[in-house]
């Protein structure tokens, strides 16, 4: 059951970014090029978007929280981190710079693949890159401090 | 330009069902960049023993599958969809090297911190999510002045 909840979950979620249309990266820069306002060229679509997903989610979450472990097995979520520190804050600058770069974020860009074609090709394969990479330095930083 | 609320507000349920339902169902968070991420860690360090591990990897692939598959199941609905890259090849690169590897140094994107950290009221996610809307509304706007 998790299997098929999993593949059902990535399906009905790249369904709800074709159909709000944030899979389109012109429409993503459309709200993010807020110095667009005094001229009446703003997307706003966007925090449609975000309201209607925290809605629903968080009414997900309030279901979840008294419960101790998931549907069809397995453990829930433990409480949120409060700790905020530089890689949070670090690593979100560099993917805020490079989602306002192209207007492609992960989740957009894997839906995208069977419209997009080749730029969103070109895109995808660079964040397998970064991801990769992140896993090497860390992995490289984990091993010296190790044998420090 | 049209607003469009209504299809925002529509898509923007789904996504946040979809989240919503992996929570309840598996007790996982649908963070892209979490889930990419682990199964490409998975991948290279050669694919996890045990029964969890291999299940957890599987999760993530289907996860995966279903999120590249689901263009079919919009145009077998009716939909029609056309996009617009406007990002020419090297800035495509740059942008992606910087979303994976951001995204993973900062655990999460704009699924994980956005639809669910924030909807939880994390203050990570709340903080990060502030970072990186602001970061990508700057690299924007100074975009216009190059």
């Amino acid at each position: 059951m998790r299997r098929l909840l999993s593949f059902a979950t990535g399906l009905v979620f790249g369904l709800g970014l074709l159909i709000s249309d944030m899979a389109d990266p012109s429409r993503v820069l459309g709200f993010l090029d807020v110095l667009a306002i005094p001229e009446g060229g703003w997307d706003p679509t966007l925090i449609f978007v975000m309201a209607g997903a925290m809605s629903v989610s968080a009414a997900a979450w309030a279901l979840a929280r008294p419960r101790r472990a998931a549907l069809f097995g397995g453990p829930m979520p433990g409480p949120a981190r409060p700790r905020i520190d530089a890689r949070l804050i670090g690593g979100s600058a560099l993917f805020g710079v490079g989602w306002g770069l192209s207007g492609i974020c992960p989740g957009a860009g894997l839906a995208a693949l069977g419209v997009g074609g080749a730029p969103i090709a070109l895109f995808l394969a660079a964040m397998v890159a970064g991801m990769a990479l992140f896993a090497l330095v860390e992995r490289s930083l984990a091993r010296g401090r190790a044998s420090a | 330009m049209t607003p469009d609320w209504i299809s925002g507000l529509l898509g923007g349920a789904l996504l946040g069902a979809a989240s919503g339902l992996l929570l309840l169902g598996s007790g996982r968070i649908a963070g892209i960049s979490g889930i990419a991420g682990g199964l490409i860690e998975d991948l290279m360090r050669g694919l996890p023993g045990g029964a969890a591990g291999r299940r957890l990897t599987a999760e993530n692939a289907l996860f995966l599958l279903g999120l590249l598959l689901a263009p079919a199941l919009y145009f077998g609905l009716g939909g029609v969809k056309e996009i617009g890259v406007e990002a020419d090849a090297p800035t495509l690169i740059v942008s992606g090297l910087l979303v994976g590897f951001g995204a993973r140094l900062g655990s999460g994107c704009t699924s994980g911190h956005g639809v669910c950290g924030a909807a939880r009221l994390s203050r990570r996610s709340l903080a990060a999510m502030g970072v990186f809307m602001g970061a990508a509304i700057a690299t924007v706007a100074l975009g216009r002045l190059v």
